[in-house]
């Protein structure tokens, strides 16, 4: 569908991304899910196309200037490749660097940036505990000031990136219990008492890596405190809203393929004499799934709008986030059914899409989560 | 040094192309529009120049519907310094080396590159065609492009059926790229961003005084018949008598 907020600049930077994954990444997708890891050299190639710097000042060699739209146009294109690891292990940094360009000091910002906008070295965002994701205002890892460091204890886990990052945000309790005791913080791989384990086995995004993290008396100067001391947790909500988005963009992107792989299959496929695409069941599936997928890009697009004029819709945000996921799930689950035994095969795109709804409906805020955020927002 | 780029606007290889009920050209809507490939990597070859040699303005043109501004843009965001687009339509492939000849008189470049065919039409004709009009040299169907240090010839190697040829050519020259020449970039977002300040001259065709009319009028235009399904066929005497007689391939 076209949109009104089409732009020369927005459509360059569309056919520049559907090319690069087209040629870079997609014919690939099946040996990297295999091999549980991309190419590092994937990250540069994709920084310097721009895809780490929107938000991020020129001087941290980032690109100066934001454009949610264009923040949609990554996560759905990448989505096309049809492997969500691969995006989360070449995007997953996009979700660290905001607070840090927000909140950190020159010195951090001065180390960290300018190697993720480059793609030399990554970064990952710490919130998750064993203990719990959704409850972010309960987390147990703490840090205790000593002097002039802060001294860190816990656990962190479900990292994306967590082994291969360079960089972590780590949220720590720095305060009394609940919201008002939370700060973040700079650790750097290799900081002492802190150490990584690769998580076990998932159903999905198998090319991304992710971890458990272990802080045992990790000392780290109380420079680098990011932001303010038990301002945490405000930061941590503001920064959810834009991955929030980026998940969103994942999920239409995911389910253009769906609908995308089901029309290519429904026109090959014959059954009872003629191509699948001619029954009217089928047909109907089609129709139901490309008028969802409208639904949600246009919901989509009005969010990138509000963004852009700094209103952040947190509530269209988290009712898009479910609403978006579910969409996908359907579609999945369609694209999947119009396959029949074929899409249940590894190798086939439907079958990895249809594994990896899960993740999005889950990660960066469960739906149940989504619900209840939404709710609040309006003020029940 | 100054170098013109010459790029045309075609629908994209992917794109399901469907012939207009009146059988006169295609059907534009829902079609995706890019670069020509060729043309990419005669761009490519210019900002390599200009990488290269430093003082170096790489100018591109095209000529078509104002619409075809999308790929100037593109074509800037990969590098290029400004753009020229010369609005005009239904041109044949005379008509286009008409008003190219009279751009390269007012902008008189070094070398100009061009696609060495269209993916729409495939008449492979605009660049010899040009180089005709200006009674310049052309190299075409180029894989690889060296100019002289005195930036006065070119050493070109030149894909030929069965082979491959070395050539020196005088510049100025029109040179058409074949696939090989070079990978072209990406349109990164810094590009693209950079390209909003680059200036898009727009110039009506019917200002520039040369005759427009095509020379060539499409009579129709027809899809590649569609494909017979296979056959399985019973026995080797039976496939080898098909083959015979019906394919009559053997
Ligand atoms: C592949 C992957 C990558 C991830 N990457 C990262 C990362 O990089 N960084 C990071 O910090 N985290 C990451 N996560 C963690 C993710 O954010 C959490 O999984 C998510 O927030 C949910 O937390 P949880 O798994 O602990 O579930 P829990 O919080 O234990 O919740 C379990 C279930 O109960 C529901 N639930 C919880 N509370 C309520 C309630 N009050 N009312 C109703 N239902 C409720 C939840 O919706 C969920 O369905 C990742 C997760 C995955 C799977």
């Amino acid at each position: 569908m076209r949109s009104i907020y089409e732009t020369p600049d927005r459509k360059v930077f569309q056919q520049t991304i559907a090319k690069f994954v087209a040629s870079e990444i997609t014919p690939y997708v099946d040996e990297w899910d295999e091999a549980g890891e991309i190419p590092w050299e994937l990250h540069a190639k994709a920084g310097a196309l721009g895809i780490y710097g929107l938000g991020i000042d020129e001087a941290y060699g980032g690109l100066g200037f934001d454009d949610c739209f264009m923040r949609v146009i990554i996560g759905v294109e990448v989505a096309r490749c049809g492997a969500g690891g691969v995006g989360a292990a070449l995007g997953g940094c996009n979700i660290m660097t905001g607070p840090l360009q927000a909140l950190a000091s020159e010195e951090i910002k001065r180390k960290t940036l300018p190697a993720i906008m480059a793609g030399r070295e990554g970064g990952a965002l710490c919130i998750t505990e064993p203990s719990g994701g959704s409850d972010v205002a309960n987390m147990e890892t703490h840090a205790v000031r000593d002097g002039d460091d802060f001294v860190i204890n816990g656990s962190k886990t479900f990292i994306t990136g967590g082994m291969r990052a360079k960089h972590f945000v780590v949220g720590a309790r720095t305060g009394g219990p609940g919201l008002d005791g939370i700060s973040l913080f700079y650790v750097e791989k290799g900081a002492p008492g802190f150490t990584q384990t690769a998580l076990a086995k998932k159903m999905g995004w198998w090319a991304s890596d992710t971890a458990t993290l272990y802080f045992e008396d990790v000392r780290v100067p109380a420079s680098d405190m990011i932001g303010q001391e038990n301002m945490g947790f405000l930061a941590i909500m503001n920064n959810f809203n834009l991955e929030r988005v980026g998940l969103i963009a994942t999920a239409l992107g995911c389910s253009k393929l769906c609908l995308s792989e089901s029309i290519r299959y429904a026109q090959e496929r014959h059954t009872f004499g003629k191509p699948l695409i001619k029954h009217q069941v089928i047909r109907h599936k089609i129709a139901e799934m490309s008028s969802r997928i409208d639904a949600l890009e246009t919901y989509l697009n009005q969010i990138a709008w509000m963004v852009n004029e700094d209103e952040m819709p947190v509530a269209e945000i988290c009712k898009a986030k479910f609403f978006g996921t579910q969409v996908y799930e359907y579609c999945a689950r369609e694209a999947l059914q119009i396959f029949g035994g074929a899409g249940y095969l590894r190798g086939t795109p439907v079958e990895r899409l249809y594994r990896e709804v899960r993740v999005v409906a889950i990660g960066g805020g469960s739906e149940e989560i989504m619900r209840d955020l939404a709710v609040r927002q309006m003020g029940l | 040094m100054k170098i013109l780029v010459a790029i045309k606007r075609v629908p994209d290889a992917e794109t399901t192309i469907k012939v207009n009920p009146e059988g006169t050209g295609i059907v534009n809507a829902g079609v995706k529009w890019v670069v020509n490939p060729f043309c990419e990597i005669a761009i490519e070859e210019a900002l390599k120049i200009k990488e290269t040699k430093g003082d170096v303005e790489v100018v591109l043109v095209t000529v078509g519907r104002s619409e075809s501004q999308e790929q100037l843009r593109t074509g800037l965001a990969m590098g290029a310094d400004r753009a020229i687009l010369v609005t005009a339509e239904n041109l044949d492939t005379t008509g286009v080396s008409r008003v190219l000849a009279k751009i390269v008189e007012k902008e008189s470049p070094d070398v100009v590159f061009l696609g060495k065919q269209a993916i729409d039409d495939d008449s492979n004709e605009v660049g010899q065609m040009l180089a005709q009009r200006l009674g310049w040299a052309q190299a075409c169907y180029i894989s690889e492009f060296n100019m002289a240090d005195d930036a006065k010839s070119a050493q070109v190697v030149r894909e030929i059926d069965g082979g491959m040829r070395t050539d020196k050519v005088m510049l100025p020259a029109i040179i058409t790229a074949d696939l090989r020449l070079n990978e072209p970039r990406y349109a990164s977002l810094p590009g693209i961003m950079k390209a909003r300040k680059k200036p898009l001259e727009e110039i009506d065709g019917a200002s520039l005084g040369v005759d427009l009319e095509p020379k060539i009028i499409i009579k129709s235009m027809a899809p590649p018949p569609a494909r017979a399904a296979g056959r399985l066929v019973e026995s080797v005497d039976e496939l080898i008598n098909a083959l015979k007689n019906e394919a009559k391939v053997l």
